[in-house]
């Protein structure tokens, strides 16, 4: 078992693709909230499997795409900073922000450095005792946790120059906003690696509330496929409910170890989503003892918001407009000049649909 | 950023794994696992195991897709 291929079998892609046809009596449109779900569906060609009446259509699920320009600047003010560094994943690198992005500030001569974990962040830290070393938290429910762990470790060793720029994010409130916003939706692909964390529970309140279809699943094209037949079913027998595809890494209850880390150092807080704005107990904040690990105690200058260069993907990140409806998409916007955070990242739907639908 | 892979445990130090995902060699933290040993997969994310891999469970799913199979197929 090696937990990819096996879930790549073109016979069983072609019978999921199969019965979905047979069994989609009428117009279905599910929403997948994990960039994760929206890059493997297009690499995968999943949409070209289904018949037309089954819409498959991405919500707010990409990190670096939700993360606000204000951040960015932050960062940025940061890195310039006397006796800073910031560490960072490579995605943010190229992110827009009000004057400029962290590559830019890097030519520009801003310590800048790319991580591939916050232990890295840590690890700098400890080599560099005269610097302050700033790791830029982003990530949903899957990646804080090991920010936690670490914060915790910072703790324990006593280390006084490693700090969290934190924009950590849960994704339930997220998916209700836009429920609440009155997308048209039948059901929810759910995020399948922050459902390991919080186990599938987390989204039982959106059958209960909403009467809608959910079902987590794996990131293989047999997974999503499968993951569409049972949506398809909970809909055509009206009986809405959360059902795990992904058994394989999720369980109801969650990685109830990641959690108890996650509630040791943060609290939920209220926070901005780019293109969806503050959303209430949407985010984590830094809890009590931890707080001094927090780097939005240091004094920036923040340079004045601008006005929107036309760029939309807070429509595309609520599921209300798709990227081909932007004038920018693939002219002016690419991912090598990317206008906005959705082209800069691999999971953003701007930079996936540029990739694999442009030529079209 | 928010990719998860399934990565093979190759070495455990302490509350580090050196794991493989297809050949390429990364470190990840064991703080929110149990009882990984050398050999098992787990999903890798941003430096850390985030949980340890079923086999029985991936089998099930499988057996499951191979019985509809079957069935369209009879
Ligand atoms: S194509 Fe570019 S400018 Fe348009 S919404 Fe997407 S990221 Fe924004």
């Amino acid at each position: 078992m090696r937990y990819v291929d096996e879930f790549r079998n073109r016979r069983h892609i072609a019978m999921l693709a199969g019965m979905i046809v047979k069994e989609a009596t009428r117009d279905y449109t599910f929403m997948e909230v994990c960039g994760g779900h929206t890059a493997s569906i297009h690499r995968f060609g999943i949409p070209s499997l289904l018949p037309p009446q089954v819409r498959l259509i991405s919500g707010p699920g990409c990190p670096v795409c939700v993360t606000a320009a204000r951040y960015i600047d932050t960062l940025t003010a940061l890195a310039f900073s006397e006796g800073m560094t910031v560490t960072l994943f490579g995605d943010l690198m190229r992110v827009p922000g009000t004057v400029m992005t962290l590559g830019e500030a890097r030519a520009e001569g801003a310590d800048v450095r790319l991580v591939l974990s916050a232990h890295e962040a840590l690890q700098l830290a400890r080599e560099n005792p005269g610097r302050k070393v700033v790791f830029s938290a982003i990530g949903f429910e899957t990646t804080a946790p090991g920010t936690a762990v670490t914060v915790m470790q910072a703790e324990s060793e006593g280390i006084d120059n490693f700090f969290v720029l934190n924009a950590h994010k849960v994704m339930p409130p997220a998916m209700e906003v836009i429920l609440r916003e009155g997308v048209h939706i039948d059901g929810f692909i759910c995020p399948g690696h922050v459902a390991v964390i919080t186990g599938s529970s987390a989204f039982d309140f959106i059958p209960r509330k909403y009467g809608l279809a959910c079902v987590v699943t794996g990131f293989e094209p047999t997974d999503i496929l499968t993951a569409v037949l049972m949506l398809i079913r909970q809909v055509n027998s009206r009986s809405p409910s959360v059902e795990i595809q992904y058994r394989r890494a999720v369980s109801v209850a969650g990685n109830i170890k990641a959690q108890v880390y996650m509630n040791e150092v943060f609290e939920s807080a209220d926070v901005e989503w780019r293109g969806l704005g503050v959303i209430s107990l949407s985010g984590l904040k830094l809890r009590g003892t931890y707080r001094r690990f927090d780097a939005s105690a240091f004094p920036v200058d923040l340079p004045e918001a601008v006005a929107a260069n036309g760029c939309i993907c807070g429509d595309i990140l609520r599921g209300v407009s798709r990227p081909p409806d932007c004038a920018l998409f693939a002219s002016h916007c690419t991912p090598d000049h990317p206008e906005g955070a959705c082209m800069v990242s691999d999971e953003g739907s701007c930079n996936t649909w540029y990739k694999y639908h442009s030529h079209e | 950023m928010c990719l998860s892979l399934p990565a093979r445990v190759v070495a455990i130090e302490g509350a580090m794994a050196e794991v493989s995902v297809g050949g390429a060699v990364f470190m990840a933290g064991l703080q929110m696992v149990d009882d990984v040993t050398v050999g098992d997969y787990v999903l890798l994310h941003a430096g850390f195991a985030i949980e340890k891999l079923k086999e029985e469970d991936a089998l099930e799913t499988l057996r499951l897709l191979q019985e509809m199979d079957d069935a369209i197929s009879e």
